[in-house]
């Protein structure tokens, strides 16, 4: 599966983690950092953070759990975000799902065999005037159907020449 | 400049921009245009041509209710605060708009920042605190960049950090980034979370306003909220009161999405009517479909049926039709939008989004969920609908906080407004809306 190599890149989450000064407060925070560089949170990094902010691993790793922008598991080397808030349910944004379930072979949560995507849905993106919406990474796709999806995909590499 | 359509006339017409008044109309990081609109006016009146103790009867007057949702008093929530005299004290702008369907927060915090930092910085001198947090959602990263770049050129200007303009006033804000979990926009778990802990609510006998972040008193209100304020201070709290109906005053600015033909944000005062809202403004239903129902009020909000188009939206009124403001998504369905289904979505929203800390949201929702998905593939029997009703009442009473308490109102409306749907699912075994 993707991931970065952890081992050699640890003095990166050294250098987020010391960024911040010792209080729980920035629990949050330091987690997010870490996500966005290694795109999950690493286990050795759970213990660095613990150690620096003087919170238990325990702590951390519930929370690792109930925020939904956090992952203990690599997620793959594009992430494929589509909104299922109200305004992109109400056009058709299920359709998308079971489009790209057709052509990557992969539901909400999963990622493809070979690492290269990951699928995920999110309640709002605060462009519903737009919906249907979805994100590659951090690019915004509006008015989506299942034609341009294919195209967008393609763009990735994520469909092949039919 | 641009000669506008009749079609773009009516759109603009019936509107009434208040909150929305700089969005589009100044540049969101250039300190000097807002200033050029009078922006920091406020501030400057606040500190030095008012008394201190002026600020929250202003409020007070002006009648601004929370644009959160619930609608409670701003100027009452402050009083609270300023009674409290422990120190220190927090000030904090909601930006998490969890709401699906609602992008108001979003459009403010990117297109008028300084707006929100300046009625949080006058809040902050009427209560005495000195320090404040503006908790955004992380997935607005150009809401975050915006409001830090207003920050840092306040600071420059003065108007934010040590010794306010002189006046020997200190305030600052930071920001943290939400997680990405919608419970967190409930506002003693978004402490929580700013705190550095899971965000989970806690029982409100004791509110915020004496015991909130860190145990200490504070003020929490949302982006919408806060930048009715220097509105307030600048032109008086009798002037902003004459706008709006008796109970809700002001303006409210709604997110019209859906099968509406014109989607956008709109601001009208309260009172306006759903049928404005939907058919003059909005333009109608795309496509000419037949008007089905509307949505408001987020996951937890009700479905308005059609007899209700003439509906004068305010706080009170919705609550009276089951439903209620919230943050002011607007979600229009057409004929083709199966009314079982929708419940079935929003149910299936909260129970992804229930913290799971009090049994009657964890479990009642899920009961609820599985009933719904029972009904939508066939397997539905009549008893269906009591036991719906059943388990929403309980859901309602027992719920700690508001997300398990108004978690029934999508079912409980489409119950009330839908029923043949229901039926036509449960003995028919077939969907008509496709
Ligand atoms: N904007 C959005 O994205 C969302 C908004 N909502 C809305 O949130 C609303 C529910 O919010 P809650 O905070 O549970 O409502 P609530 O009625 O418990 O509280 C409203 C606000 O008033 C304060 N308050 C209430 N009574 C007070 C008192 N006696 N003294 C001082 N302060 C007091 C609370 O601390 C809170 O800030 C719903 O109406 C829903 O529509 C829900 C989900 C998302
Ligand atoms: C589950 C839940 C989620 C909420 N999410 C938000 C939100 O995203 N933004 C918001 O401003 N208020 C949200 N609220 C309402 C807040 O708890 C609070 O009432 C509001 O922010 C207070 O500000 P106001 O008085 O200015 O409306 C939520 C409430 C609940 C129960
Ligand atoms: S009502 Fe639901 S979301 Fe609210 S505290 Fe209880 S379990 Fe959590
Ligand atoms: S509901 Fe999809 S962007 Fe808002």
């Amino acid at each position: 599966m993707y991931a970065p190599e952890i081992k050699d890149n640890l003095f990166i989450a050294k250098k987020i983690i010391e960024k911040y000064p010792r209080e729980q407060r920035y629990s949050l925070a330091v987690l997010q950092d870490i996500q966005r560089e290694y795109s999950y949170i690493p286990r050795e990094c759970l213990k660095m953070i613990s150690e620096h902010l003087r919170v238990p691993v325990s702590k951390l790793y519930s929370m690792a759990t109930f925020y939904k922008a956090l992952s203990l598991v690599p997620k793959g080397e594009n992430v494929i975000t589509v909104c299922d808030g109200t305004a992109c349910h109400v056009r058709s944004s299920m359709v998308l799902i079971d489009e790209i379930e057709k052509c990557l072979n992969i539901r909400p949560g999963q990622t493809t065999e070979d690492g290269k995507f990951s699928l995920q849905t999110v309640n709002c993106l605060g462009s519903c005037a737009i919906a249907p919406v979805m994100m590659v990474n951090d690019k915004y796709y509006g008015k989506v159907t299942p034609n341009t999806l294919r195209e967008i995909l393609k763009n990735y590499g994520g469909v092949e020449n039919e | 400049k641009r000669v506008k359509t009749h079609k773009e006339s009516e759109f603009y017409r019936r509107q009434m921009k208040l909150a929305l008044r700089n969005i589009g109309e100044i540049d969101p990081v250039s300190i000097e245009d807002y200033i050029e609109r009078g922006g920091y006016r406020a501030l400057k009146k606040a500190l030095f041509e008012m008394k201190r103790s002026d600020i929250i009867p202003e409020v007070i007057k002006s009648g601004l209710r929370g644009r959160g949702g619930a609608g409670f008093p701003t100027g009452i929530k402050w009083k609270q605060c300023d009674s409290v005299k422990a120190f220190p004290k927090y000030v904090i702008c909601n930006g998490d708009e969890g709401d699906p369907g609602a992008f108001m927060d979003r459009s403010i915090m990117e297109g008028d920042p300084h707006s929100i930092i300046e009625g949080m910085i006058i809040a902050a001198y009427a209560v005495g605190a000195e320090e404040g947090f503006a908790y955004i959602r992380d997935e607005y990263s150009l809401a975050i960049k915006n409001m830090s770049k207003a920050m840092e050129e306040a600071r420059k200007c003065g108007y934010l950090g040590e010794n306010i303009l002189g006046s020997g006033f200190s305030f600052d804000i930071q920001i943290v980034r939400g997680g990405g979990a919608f419970v967190c926009g409930e506002s003693t778990a978004l402490m929580a979370s700013i705190e550095g802990k899971i965000g989970e609510p806690r029982a409100k006998y004791i509110h915020s306003t004496e015991k909130g972040l860190w145990g200490q008193p504070t003020i929490l209100n949302n982006v919408e909220t806060w930048v009715n304020i220097p509105l307030i201070i600048d032109k008086g709290g009798e002037w902003y009161s004459t706008v709006g109906t008796e109970r809700s005053k002001g303006t409210k600015v709604f997110s019209l999405v859906g099968k509406v033909k014109n989607t956008g944000l709109v601001e009208v005062p309260m009172g306006t009517t759903l049928r404005e809202l939907i058919f003059d403004i909005g333009g109608g239903i795309i496509g000419n479909k037949k008007f089905k129902a509307v949505q408001i009020g987020g996951p937890s909000g009700g479905c308005i049926p059609e007899e209700l188009l003439d509906l004068e939206v305010d706080f009170e009124s919705l609550k009276k039709a089951d439903s209620m403001m919230g943050s002011g998504g607007v979600i229009v369905m057409d004929e083709r939008t199966c009314m079982v289904d929708v419940a079935r979505y929003y149910l299936g929203f909260l129970s992804e989004e229930s913290c799971g800390k009090c049994v009657p949201c964890r479990e009642g929702i899920k009961r609820m969920l599985e009933i719904l998905n029972d009904i939508c593939e066939g397997r539905g029997e009549r008893e269906d609908i009591d036991r719906l009703i059943e388990i929403s009442e309980m859901v309602s009473e027992a719920s700690l906080c508001g997300l398990g308490k108004s978690s029934p109102n999508p079912v409980i409306t489409t119950i009330k407004y839908f029923k043949d749907e229901y039926l036509e699912h449960i003995v028919n075994k077939r969907c008509s809306a496709g």
